[in-house]
């Protein structure tokens, strides 16, 4: 049962070093007490290496780029780890980070084998590239940040992986492919690449393929530039597989992949008059099963479900889910808490998931005026309000996520803490992803907030909560229950014991 | 965390003597609670000052913090505690200020908007000051946060052209309720129309069609009283750059 082995932990080296491979024992945390929704261990956590310097080592295309250090403040070189985005792809085989450095690492699950049973669910870096740079627009004298907002995986056609990654302007296609082959036996050149002189060659081969350390490459294929006036918030690939879409606040717009130079805007919520504007568009999110079908939420609230096939501009909703507003709760802040900062289909189609500041919501695409299901995340922040709102805490934007089944949903809060949620069973869990909590051999303990009164042994009070610590993004296997939480700098995988 | 509000701030209609605040003694309710709503009111304009910053703001949350003001405005307006400003003490605007604000030619937009204190300004002449549009300084403060929405107007401001809430509360104060609309002028995707910017017609944003063209037929008949110039350096400098991409 219980086993003592250490914990895993990786550190990095530098940017352009390699992360190293994990060493000793490898084995996941294991503990006897179970918890709340099943019983999560602690895979692994891995730590983004400090950047020292964010120096572009390639050629400038685009003369507008600038090196980073010029904009950037070197006390906040750290500032750059930060994760800002965590996606599985289509198997679970491959998760991808993105940071506010611009920077995407991909990480692949360790291979099951028999004799070393225990390390299945651990993920090892595959791949680290530079994704986007820094840019500076001179028009607007404006630093265009490089920090990746959203990734999403390509279904996997051949033997490469595909992803798109964008930043606040531009979304890229990246190819990641392996290469363990390399021809050798050349004529013309020697093994080190230098040219023979054609006169000492007295016989021909032919180059044959050899066997060669495995190389992971990322290469960038496409370039979607130029089409984005505001920030784009996210991106969804379509389920025909040739189209996606990008939202920023006020538009979206959909491209093909093959194609960078145009996009079709189908929905633009710009008023004419830009001082009539109180609404910005905040997710979107293409129908996992209907490449016809997609889903944008709103800063008031509101997700509307459109058809392509209705018009080409897609400003017409086919349907309008907004929950009437609580007049019991009503106050200054009600908009701003209202607001949906990420929207989510079900695997199944058949529901969406929307997060607003305080609760997560669950609505039946067939019925539009409320939400069938409707969880608390922190509730006990409905009477800090005006607090958070002073140190903008109340404008951060929590992500969601379904499980394989669509049986739980997992969104983060404050202090590290994540919640999960029981559609069938109405049971609910708070974890907390920290390294100061994660014992060896110990299962994610549950965590309580106490909201008045005595406070128990093991409750943390409002007042004593961490709110610079904040789980924005996390990510679920499409199959398993492994679990990706972006913690700051620090990314923790989490599996659960019944594995 | 700073001041925490019980409850959130709920909002109280003026003739509900209940009290608001859970916290406080049932008498305190209604000078507490504007209080508590005018300090909410400073925060959120000192919040959209801020935005002002080296990466363009998050638009969700200008807008979101916008709709707040708009709500604590419409309140205190059904209140009967938003009060008007007599012109006379909008007009002591710096020299600097008022050169740093006329950069990009907002004199246009600022005309065609609510004029309450445009009498303080009548004693100069377009030509007054060679170069720059001429406006009075009364306009110049009318709307601070008229670059809110506006991308090209953080390069002066980035200049270290700070506004005092003082003088955002005087301009609030000045205008009639709905000069909120006021705060948002248009982002001038116009001002990167490559029409927009050969033509001069920079600081013609205020059509918000983000068409160079129709921002060219905005401008054609320009109001009474100023001329809209756009700073010629700047304008060089901008062709320099398109030129040389």
């Amino acid at each position: 049962m219980a086993r003592n082995h250490a914990g895993q932990f990786y550190s990095g080296f530098n940017r352009l070093g390699p992360w190293c491979s994990p060493s000793g024992s490898p084995a996941p945390l294991s503990c006897e007490t179970g918890c709340g929704e099943g019983s999560w261990i602690l895979v692994c956590r891995l730590l983004v290496p400090t950047q020292v310097s964010l120096l572009s080592m390639e050629e400038d295309i685009d003369t507008r780029k600038i090196n980073n250090s010029f904009l950037r403040d070197h006390s906040y070189a750290t500032e750059a780890d930060i994760i800002s985005t965590v996606e599985f792809n289509h198997t679970g085989e491959l998760l991808a980070t993105g940071d506010k450095g611009g920077r995407v690492v991909i990480f692949q699950r360790e291979q099951e084998s028999k004799n070393q049973v225990h390390r299945r669910g651990e993920y090892n870096v595959y791949s680290t590239f530079q994704s986007h740079e820094p840019e500076f627009d001179y028009l607007k004298s404006l630093e265009i940040e490089e920090k990746i907002n959203k990734i999403r995986w390509l279904p996997q056609q051949n033997a490469a992986y595909f992803l798109l990654s964008t930043n606040d302007k531009t979304v890229k296609l990246w190819k990641v492919s392996e290469r363990d082959k390399r021809p050798e036996g050349y004529n013309l050149k020697d093994e080190e690449g230098r040219l023979r002189d054609p006169a000492t060659i007295t016989t021909l081969r032919v180059p044959v393929l050899r066997p060669m350390d495995l190389m992971v490459e990322a290469t960038p294929r496409r370039v979607f530039a130029n089409a984005h006036t505001y920030h784009i918030n996210s991106i969804s690939v379509n389920s025909d597989y040739e189209t996606y879409m990008s939202a920023d606040d006020l538009r979206i717009n959909l491209w093909n992949f093959e194609i960078t130079n145009q996009s079709f805007n189908i929905v633009d919520i710009k008023p004419a008059n830009m001082e009539e504007l109180t609404e910005v568009i905040t997710a979107a999110e293409f129908h996992p099963h209907h490449c016809n079908s997609f889903v944008y939420s709103s800063s008031k609230g509101t997700i509307r479900l459109c058809d392509m096939r209705a018009s080409a501009l897609c400003d017409r909703h086919s349907k309008f889910f907004e929950e009437p507003e609580d007049p019991s709760n009503r106050s200054f802040f009600s908009e701003i808490i209202s607001s949906i900062s990420d929207v989510k289909f079900s695997h199944s189609g058949r529901y969406i998931m929307t997060r607003d500041y305080l609760t997560v919501k669950v609505w039946d695409l067939n019925m539009e005026n409320r939400p069938i299901e409707t969880y608390q995340v922190h509730d006990y922040l409905r009477s800090k309000l005006c607090s958070l709102y002073e140190n903008d805490c109340i404008f951060d934007k929590f992500e969601c996520v379904w499980n394989g089944s669509d049986s739980v949903i997992m969104t983060g809060s404050y202090n590290n803490f994540f919640r999960m949620f029981d559609r069938n069973t109405k049971r609910d869990v708070t974890l907390e992803a920290s390294r100061e909590n994660s014992k060896p051999r110990a299962i994610l303990k549950p965590r309580k907030v106490c909201v008045g009164g005595k406070r128990r042994k093991d409750e943390i009070s409002v007042d004593s909560l961490d709110f610079s610590k904040k789980i924005l993004h996390t990510a679920w296997h499409p199959s398993e229950n492994i679990i990706a939480v972006a913690a700051t700098n620090n990314l923790y995988i989490f599996q659960d014991k019944v594995n | 965390m700073g001041t925490m509000f019980a409850r959130g701030l709920k909002r109280k209609s003026a003739e509900d003597g209940e009290d608001v605040e859970g916290g406080l003694a049932g008498t305190q309710a209604t000078p507490s609670y504007s209080l508590q709503r005018q300090s909410l009111l400073d925060m959120s304009l000192v919040k959209l000052q801020l935005c002002h910053m080296l990466v363009e703001p998050n638009l969700c949350r200008s807008v979101l913090i916008a709709n707040t003001v708009r709500q604590i405005q419409e309140e205190m307006t059904q209140d009967g505690t938003w009060r008007v400003l007599a012109p006379q003490a909008a007009g002591r605007a710096p020299l600097d200020r008022l050169v740093s604000t006329e950069i990009l030619c907002r004199s246009v937009r600022e005309q065609e908007g609510e004029r309450p204190a445009a009498d303080v300004g009548d004693g100069r002449t377009p030509g007054l000051v060679p170069g720059l549009s001429a406006v009075p300084s009364a306009q110049a403060l009318r709307s601070p946060q008229s670059s809110l929405w506006e991308v090209d107007s953080s390069r002066e401001n980035r200049g270290g052209f700070q506004k005092s809430l003082d003088q955002i509360f005087e301009t609030l104060e000045s205008k009639t309720p709905g000069s909120v609309e006021e705060l948002f002028s248009d982002v001038d995707s116009s001002y990167y129309d490559l029409d927009a910017v050969l033509t001069g017609m920079v600081g013609s944003t205020q059509s918000g069609h983000g068409s160079g063209l129709q921002a060219f037929t905005a401008v054609a008949t320009p109001p009474p009283g100023s001329s809209c110039r756009s700073d010629l350096g700047e304008l060089d400098h901008a062709v320099e750059i398109l030129v040389e991409t």
